[in-house]
């Protein structure tokens, strides 16, 4: 993968282009089509991307493994945390009004907060899952 | 374009290069997007344009550079069946397969047709939710509204589903869990043969 100048140049100039449409897809979920399930396949295959043209070890250097299973955990942690969150405030589980005092915003909040744990979630996973098949 | 993904089924079936085969999936889940688009479901076409075209492919073509990329004949257990039409494997099996297609068949019949306003769906649940979802959660787009809050306990066992398939794939990969290794291989070989081969690595 040395010489595909084209490739590399390419994917240097896409990659950023690509987490910052994760990103949007993740966090304007609200308002337009998205959410976490699709960010976080968008913010894994940017990655994927950087692994297949500058090999599989540049990329784990850039974001471990260990991190990943961290990641992927933590993002379902999040989600629950959330609910467990609600519980304490006095709602029901998963329950988004209590989570501010206008439970418009609460809502909003929950909402928000639970779809970035669901990217958390799907985009480790997606890497991970990619990185173990990838294996040299 | 149902006929188009009916054909193109067909070919993915028919075809013996893998590779090829699997450059169709993704054609595939590319154009089932476009027919979601058609029904106005974009959230879903988008999660089809997203995992089906993109990470399933990529996934499916790393097993293909883990094994190899034509169709073993003969002495693989699971192809035995397709590759030699006159066995006494076949007839049985398409008989269970059309009586299963046609118990489907029968039960799509009750299902209501696609836009009809008198559908149980339609009758309370969808009114409530256009009704009264821009005053509950004030969000505008109505799916996220459903599917994080209404149905937000779902989501969570989603996110669980896919949390659990990442460790299974790390157990059946082995990778960090070389302890556990040897248990798991007696779950592999039940497994496919793609599983097999490369925890034999």
């Amino acid at each position: 993968m040395e010489h595909h100048l084209v490739l590399r140049v390419i994917a240097k100039l896409l990659i950023p282009l690509i987490l910052l449409f994760a990103l949007y897809v993740q966090f304007h979920g609200d308002y337009g089509p998205g959410g976490g399930f699709q960010a976080g396949v968008i913010f894994a295959s940017a990655f994927i991307l950087y692994s297949l043209i500058f090999g599989v070890g540049n990329a784990r250097s850039v974001i471990s493994f260990n991190l990943l299973r961290v990641i992927s955990a933590s993002g379902l942690l999040l989600y629950i945390g959330v609910g467990v969150v609600a519980l304490i405030s006095g709602g029901n589980f998963l329950d988004y009004n209590v989570l501010l005092s206008d439970p418009v915003h609460g809502q909003h909040l929950g909402i928000l907060v639970i779809e970035f744990g669901v990217g958390m979630t799907v985009a480790a996973v997606m890497m991970m899952t990619f990185f173990v098949f990838a294996r040299p | 374009m149902l006929a188009f993904l009916a054909i193109l089924g067909i070919a993915i079936i028919r075809l013996d290069s893998l590779f090829a085969a699997v450059m169709l999936t993704g054609i595939y889940s590319l154009v089932a997007a476009c027919l979601y688009i058609e029904m106005d479901a974009v959230d879903v076409a988008f999660t089809e344009a997203a995992v089906g075209g993109g990470i399933a492919t990529l996934l499916f073509l790393s097993t293909i550079a883990l094994t190899s990329n034509r169709e073993k004949s003969g002495n693989q257990e699971k192809s035995g069946s397709q590759e030699k039409p006159g066995s006494k494997n076949s007839l049985p099996a398409f008989i269970v397969v059309m009586l299963t297609g046609a118990v489907l068949m029968f039960g799509v019949s009750d299902i209501p047709k696609f836009g009809d306003s008198s559908a149980p769906a339609h009758q309370y649940l969808s009114d409530r939710y256009i009704n009264q979802s821009p005053q509950e959660i004030g969000v505008p787009n109505m799916v996220t509204s459903v599917l994080a809050s209404y149905r937000g306990y779902d989501t969570m066992g989603e996110v669980t589903v896919i949390f659990t398939a990442g460790i299974a794939v790390l157990m059946l990969l082995g990778r960090g869990f070389r302890s556990n290794t040897r248990r798991t291989r007696v779950k592999t070989d039940t497994k496919s043969s793609q599983g097999k081969r490369s925890t034999g690595e």
